[in-house]
């Protein structure tokens, strides 16, 4: 069987669940998986046994501590044996693996959705169309999240490599984000709001219902470029970022093209658009024809009650 | 001075329906633009000269049908327009389209490059990093904001907000939308276009060991519940819980 090699998504000093859809994927594809953990503490490590991954490898370095992709994809490279490279489509994920890629002169494939054998199925066109490639040889390949099943935790088999890269950039300051809230790239559940939202501070509405979720808050482009209030990093779609949650939550946005591109993988839609016309209806599988104003202060009482 | 390269992809316009017909995307009734990030890069770039000096070439890879989208780099305000290309390349995998970028980045002599954080045709994110590590340079992708004071230094997300980030030496940068307003062409500019010449760099490529099977279009999703009025929030909240399982 040919050997994988799996990148640990980590987040906050621990192994994050996607790495365990990882596992999935990476036997999908036919591959016997070896787990790499990138640490500046091998405790990192401990959580990272699954089964059918026979060995963990934690890579330990002080470059590991603050994020420089040149210094990661040389410390990582080096500890990694030959094989399918196969991480999560997180942006530093795909950015580690385009590099390491490079470095063996393999090809990668981004955002994967769907493996049949060597045959990979990634969006294109932000969604708008699919495409499967064939893969022959070794290839690094990155993962969407919620894809692939979870496979089972077991006791972690870890061996130390100590690693260093030389770091090319220097992190001068870190502006911590000023609200707490969730990023929308991160999250597993969005309420996003747009122009229907009738002005920036109703988005208050949408934070309440986050708030009892653990959601993150979104925006489509026209909130986005409508209100200055609405900063560009909770826009979502074709020229925003694209996301991937369990559950996304639709309130005013239409449905343009754009925006449906950057949500329309989401597990479960829900919409509330007072226009029963709206593209949006089509692509969800709750709709509800109503404004936000007569819609929310509902759904926030019906979902507190559930959540408590 | 620096000897910038800016790398621009000819996409289809984003607003533009793409049609699968057979098991190939059909692209001939669409409007081709300048890939939307990559517009960032550019103005990027031309801040990155203003500040420090030297110039900005425009590169791109691809056939004569890319001359339209460098003539509009050439009307934004860059220097020179270059394309890289070999009339036996199709279907090129990410190992031999940076293979022959890195070629013609290097004979351009090139200090600093920018790109987009990603291309609006296939999403991938890829060239930026691949290239930096070819070229055995730093790179910072996805970045929100430059300035040039000292040196370059970039904003880019990370887990908890966003990084200050000083960069030393050659790199490649990929930009995010940002703050960035992108200017746009004027007239004296659209005329300079028109006259401008296209540099054409040869460059040999691997062999891609990545190829295509087909396309074809997302998957439709089952009709949905739809509901009239905003009190069926309360049914709705329960369907998350019971049927869709997601709360």
């Amino acid at each position: 069987m040919s050997e994988s090699i799996i990148i640990a998504e980590t987040s906050r000093g621990a192994v994050a669940p996607v790495t365990a859809e990882l596992v999935s994927a990476a036997i999908a594809l036919g591959t016997s998986p070896t787990v790499i953990v990138p640490c500046s503490d091998t405790a990192t490590a401990e959580g990272a046994g699954y089964e059918g991954v026979a060995r963990t490898i934690a890579v330990k370095g002080a470059c590991f501590e603050n994020y420089d992709a040149a210094s990661w994809a040389a410390a990582i490279d080096a500890a990694a044996p030959s094989g399918i490279i196969v991480v999560a489509a997180t942006p530093q994920s795909k950015d580690i693996a385009a590099r390491i890629a490079a470095r063996r002169n393999l090809a990668i494939v981004q955002d994967v959705v769907a493996i049949d054998g060597k045959n990979l199925t990634s969006p294109i066109y932000s969604g708008k169309a699919m495409q499967t490639v064939a893969i022959s040889g070794d290839a690094a390949v990155s993962i969407r999240a919620n894809v692939f099943s979870a496979a089972a935790s077991s006791a972690a088999n870890v061996s130390v490599v100590d690693q260093t890269g030389d770091v090319a950039t220097a992190v001068q300051e870190i502006i911590a984000r000023a609200s707490t809230r969730l990023d929308v790239a991160e999250a597993n559940i969005i309420i996003s709001g747009g122009r229907g939202m009738g002005d920036p501070s109703n988005f208050t509405h949408l934070e309440k219902i986050a708030d009892v979720l653990g959601a993150a808050v979104g925006a489509s482009r026209a909130a986005v470029d409508t209100w200055d209030e609405i900063p560009h990093s909770m826009q979502v779609g074709q020229t925003g970022k694209t996301v991937n949650p369990n559950l996304y939550i639709a309130v005013g946005i239409s449905g343009a093209i754009q925006h449906l591109a950057g949500m329309r993988s989401s597990k479960y839609i829900v919409a509330v658009n007072k226009d029963a016309d709206a593209p949006i209806f089509s692509h969800a599988d709750y709709g509800i024809v109503a404004t936000w104003e007569e819609t929310l202060p509902v759904l926030e009482s019906a979902l507190s009650a559930m959540m408590s | 001075m620096p000897n910038i390269v800016v790398l621009v992809k000819r996409v289809p316009d984003t607003n533009a329906r793409i049609l699968v017909n057979g098991d190939r995307v059909d692209l001939s009734a669409v409007k081709w633009v300048i890939s939307p990030y990559d517009e960032f890069a550019i103005e990027t770039a031309l801040q990155h000269k203003e500040a420090a000096g030297g110039s900005v070439t425009a590169l791109t890879l691809g056939s004569s049908e890319s001359d339209k989208i460098l003539k509009d780099a050439k009307a934004i305000g860059v220097d020179e327009i270059s394309r890289v290309w070999n009339d036996s390349w199709s279907e090129m995998d990410s190992n031999a389209i940076q293979s022959a970028l890195v070629q013609a980045i290097t004979e351009l002599g090139a200090e600093f490059v920018y790109c987009g954080k990603t291309a609006a045709d296939t999403g991938a994110g890829s060239t930026g990093p691949g290239i930096a590590e070819r070229l055995g340079w730093a790179s910072v992708s996805n970045i929100t904001n430059a300035s040039f004071d000292g040196g370059l230094t970039v904003t880019s997300p990370v887990e908890n907000g966003s990084a200050i980030i000083s960069v030393s030496g050659n790199a490649v940068i990929s930009c995010d939308k940002g703050n960035v307003k992108v200017r746009k062409p004027n007239v004296k500019g659209i005329m300079m276009a028109k006259r401008a010449q296209v540099n054409v760099v040869s460059a040999d490529a691997p062999a891609s060991s990545v190829s295509i099977v087909a396309h074809s279009p997302p998957p439709a999703k089952p009709a949905g519940k739809k509901y009239e009025g905003g009190s069926a929030a309360e049914e709705v909240a329960k369907l998350l819980r019971d049927e869709a399982n997601v709360i």
